[in-house]
């Protein structure tokens, strides 16, 4: 590493030192204008937070009460974008990695796609899912949507951790005269589960964060949700309309940041935690 | 290569798709039970609904009454594509409109609403339009505070940026805004939280957010106090129709609703709404 | 890497019956993209034939409902709003990353790294949030009315920031170590190997790191709709108000109708476009022609 030339006594020029100061500077700022945003949430947020929050109605367009309904709504729409999302990732991973020989046309298309902005997603939901397939606004337009959204971010991770694998895996079983499906199902896709987790994970987080793909797909409705086709308002959205249209509202604007963003985290640690078991192992199986 | 044409393939499938697809229809296939009402349209209307959504189930009815948000546009169109089964719209119709079932409920105002902390209480139509078209651009040229004006004004496609234009004889051109904006609420919100601004929204929903504590003010118009009771008495310039529409003559429980909305027993919960009830 | 194609054995039927339901799954998710672009084209589809091409991009104004649907605005506004961000966020990532892939004790490494890895999951709204009640009221202190080019520019910096940090880390961590070792060798210090070695060595990467991140910058839609104000117009200076392509259709779509929607989808269709070039600009850099690769065996 650079560290190495730190031996050099004569490299330890001054340009080094100002360099470093620099870059260290820097990464100050950037760890600053981060914590400023992550505190900001923590300090605002914490004031409204409490068991109530979580548990009951809005009342008052959200001023009093508190966010269950959008929780639920949340959780839904989630649901219907992993369901839909998670085995058609999985299918065209294991088609990426194992069968197709010259993937470049689909990966390439994949990975436009991860680029699209998000209210481009709600455009097509909005005349797709609501309109066409006459979903209404609705969770399942909008959880569908969303596993558009999703698709490819899943589908690339799962991908690496297909090809992760030992050659060996498919070769043993080839020379066993296994099936591919039964060395698929039995070996390759159990031994590629944590990679698979984190990348199910990876688009639950992007899922979680969005807004503008759900504003004209699942609806503004701040009730609980009694079904899938009831329009249901997202956590993240209720973020932004007590934000912008409820006047003292901002408090509750951060109290439901602040939930989103634990909720954030929990997943962020998920991730990591998956990772580096998997990584682990991964060393002593080496 | 056998991408190619399988993307060929694909395109071909797709453009199948894409001009078979039927145009969506006014009857509207969506599937949904009798038991849940959609109404959508005027954010103007909507929390007046929202509100009587509540009273109705509460007194009337288990049925599921859904209001979204979205403008009085957004009401007409998702009642002729069959998305909604009432559409808010807050104005009276237009001539291109008349395919369509309207019930007037209530009347409203639009009123100029400045901070609270703004000296100014009375405003002519003329300052009105030298405002909004950038002719005065400092607060003390009107005897107001010692800052510039901030212009909030609406984005296209509002009726009430049509009705306030029409008004005052302004073209949307013309107007030279500094922040521009979505529903009433928005609207509020912006001029509570910037004391040099100027904006105008629905008379009832000022009407509210001042009573629930927000500073801001309803300034006079050429003398005219802006109330709902001046709106109501019909003593107020800048007023419209609250109007509730249908793509056939409303029946089932779309009809239930909406006699239920211009009861004697809704009367309340539109006047709690700082809204002018219609004459008896 | 073997694949299956190049396995010994003749597919079993099952085997067949397997591929093709996965080749069919490939096919409709390769398929959205094309899918999506095709109906926001359909949507877009009665402004272009009834009113053209060159109006939306040389009316007057924007003023949809008056038949004005001029969309250069609001794509000066996404592109300055981008770039400004870009000016500010890629300079700061850059250093933030090569002090935590080179400088920083390994234990702040890690710190930074979990910082960092929260940061890029914060939604956009809750950035938006965080520029709506901090920012703009700070902006309105200094020059009204607060919300503008500059608080949008900010917050997108603040937003892409850990995205670019991210990548460019990725990007210094592949550049092999026998590298760093030669420069070292040859009695360059940090800074030079640094300058002289890793970062010629990590182009590609870092130039993807900022394409990626001005496409998450264009494409933003919550955070600048709460921030900047949303008037339709060229800003004079960063202090003005700007409205982006996709504030603009996150804020008036709810209430367009006939042609002001179909003019909405264009600008979403304009917006799409914009991003696929950038995304293919950054599959280019990511899979490097011959030459950028023969001219990195000579540093090797």
């Amino acid at each position: 590493m650079v560290r190495a030339a730190q031996r050099n006594p004569s490299a330890n020029s001054v340009s080094d030192r100002i360099a470093g100061k620099s870059l260290t500077l820097a990464a100050l700022l950037v760890a600053a204008l981060i914590l400023w945003v992550v505190v900001d949430v923590l300090w605002q947020g914490a004031g409204r937070l409490s068991w109530e929050f979580v548990t009951t109605a809005p009342s008052d367009v959200g001023r009093a009460g508190g966010i269950a309904p959008m929780l639920v709504a949340t959780m839904l729409i989630l649901a219907v974008c992993l369901a839909a999302a998670t085995p058609m990732a999985i299918a065209t991973a294991i088609w990426l990695a194992e069968f197709a020989a010259a993937g470049r046309a689909l990966r390439l298309s994949l990975d436009v796609l991860a680029g699209m902005p998000s209210i481009v997603f709600g455009l097509f939901g909005y005349v797709f899912f609501v309109h066409m397939l006459g979903l209404g606004f609705s969770i399942l337009a909008g959880g569908l949507t969303l596993a558009c959204m999703v698709l490819p971010v899943v589908t690339r991770a799962c991908e690496e951790s297909l090809r992760a694998l030992p050659d060996g895996y498919r070769l043993g079983c080839a020379a066993l005269g296994v099936s591919r499906a039964a060395t698929l199902w039995r070996l390759q896709l159990p031994a590629a589960m944590p990679g698979l987790a984190v990348g199910i994970v990876l688009g639950i987080g992007r899922a979680l964060a969005e807004t503008a793909a759900l504003l004209y797909t699942s609806g503004y409705v701040d009730r609980m949700p009694t079904s899938f086709s009831d329009s249901g308002r997202a956590l993240s959205i209720h973020i932004f309309d007590m934000s912008m249209n409820v006047p003292g509202g901002d408090r509750g604007a951060y109290g439901t940041a602040l939930v989103l963003l634990v909720m954030l985290i929990g997943i962020n640690a998920v991730v990591f935690a998956i990772s580096t078991w998997w990584s682990e192992t991964r060393l002593e199986q080496a | 290569m056998r991408w190619m044409v399988a993307i060929g393939g694909l395109a071909a499938v797709m453009g199948a798709v894409w001009a078979l697809s039927p145009a969506p229809s006014a009857t509207g296939g969506t599937g949904r039970d009798q038991s849940r009402l959609v109404v959508t349209g005027s954010s103007t209307v909507a929390p007046l609904l929202g509100e009587i959504a509540k009273h109705y189930e509460v007194h009337m009815s288990a049925a599921r009454v859904d209001v979204q948000t979205g403008g009085s546009a957004r009401g007409i169109t998702d009642v002729r594509q069959g998305l909604a089964d009432i559409g808010m719209v807050s104005r009276t119709l237009k001539d291109n409109e008349s395919d369509l079932h309207a019930y007037p409920i209530a009347r409203d105002g639009i009123g100029l609403i400045v901070h609270a902390d703004n000296p100014l209480s009375d405003i002519r139509t003329a300052q009105v339009q030298a405002i909004y078209t950038g002719a005065v651009t400092h607060w003390r040229e009107l005897g107001g505070l010692d800052q510039p004006t901030t212009v909030v004004h609406k984005a296209e496609g509002r009726s009430t940026l049509e009705l306030f234009l029409a008004h005052f004889g302004l073209h949307n051109t013309d107007v030279r805004p500094h922040m521009v904006i979505g529903d009433n609420a928005q609207g509020i919100k912006a001029v509570a939280g910037n004391r040099a601004a100027i904006g105008y929204v629905s008379i009832g929903a000022a009407e509210y957010a001042i009573e629930q504590g927000t500073p801001i003010k309803l300034l006079s118009l050429d003398g005219k106090p802006a109330n709902s009771g001046r709106v109501r008495a019909g003593d107020y310039p800048l007023t419209r129709t609250l109007t509730l529409v249908t793509s056939a003559p409303a029946a089932g429980v779309a009809r239930r609703f909406i006699d239920y909305l211009l009861s004697e027993q809704a009367r309340d919960v539109v006047v709690g709404q700082y809204f002018a009830p219609l004459a008896p | 890497m073997t694949s299956w194609l190049a396995s010994i054995s003749p597919p079993s039927r099952r085997d067949r019956w397997l591929q093709w339901c996965l080749r069919a799954t490939a096919w409709v998710v390769g398929g959205i993209l094309l899918f999506l672009l095709l109906f926001l084209l359909r949507e877009a589809w009665p402004v272009l034939r009834d009113v053209g091409l060159m109006p939306l991009f040389d009316d007057p104004s924007w003023h949809p409902t008056e038949g004005r649907y001029n969309l250069l605005p609001m794509l000066a506004g996404t592109l300055y709003a981008a770039v400004g961000a870009l000016l500010i966020a890629a300079p700061l990532g850059w250093a933030c990353a090569a002090y935590a892939v080179y400088f920083a004790p390994r234990r702040l490494a890690a710190w930074l790294q979990k910082l960092i890895a929260l940061a890029a999951g914060i939604p956009s709204v809750v950035y938006g949030l965080w520029g709506l009640v901090v920012l703009v009221p700070l902006i309105a202190a200094y020059q009204p009315p607060g919300a503008s080019l500059i608080a949008a520019v900010l917050v997108l910096a603040v937003m892409i920031l850990p995205t670019i940090i991210l990548l460019t880390e990725s990007a210094l961590r592949s550049v092999p170590r026998e590298l760093l070792h030669g420069a070292a060798a040859l009695g360059l210090g940090q800074w030079g190997s640094l300058r002289r070695v890793v970062v010629p060595a990590a182009r590609s990467g870092l130039l993807a790191a900022m394409v990626l991140a001005a496409a998450r910058a264009l494409g933003e839609t919550m955070a600048v709709l709460m921030v900047a104000g949303n008037v339709v117009q060229f800003p004079a200076t960063v202090w003005d108000p700007i409205r982006t392509l996709s504030a603009n259709i996150a804020l008036e779509m709810a209430y367009a109708m006939d042609h002001h929607r179909a003019a909405l989808f264009a600008s979403g269709l304009v917006l799409a476009l914009l991003v696929i070039a950038l995304m293919l600009m950054a599959a280019c850099l990511h899979s490097p022609c011959p030459a950028r690769e023969s001219r990195r065996g000579r540093w090797a």
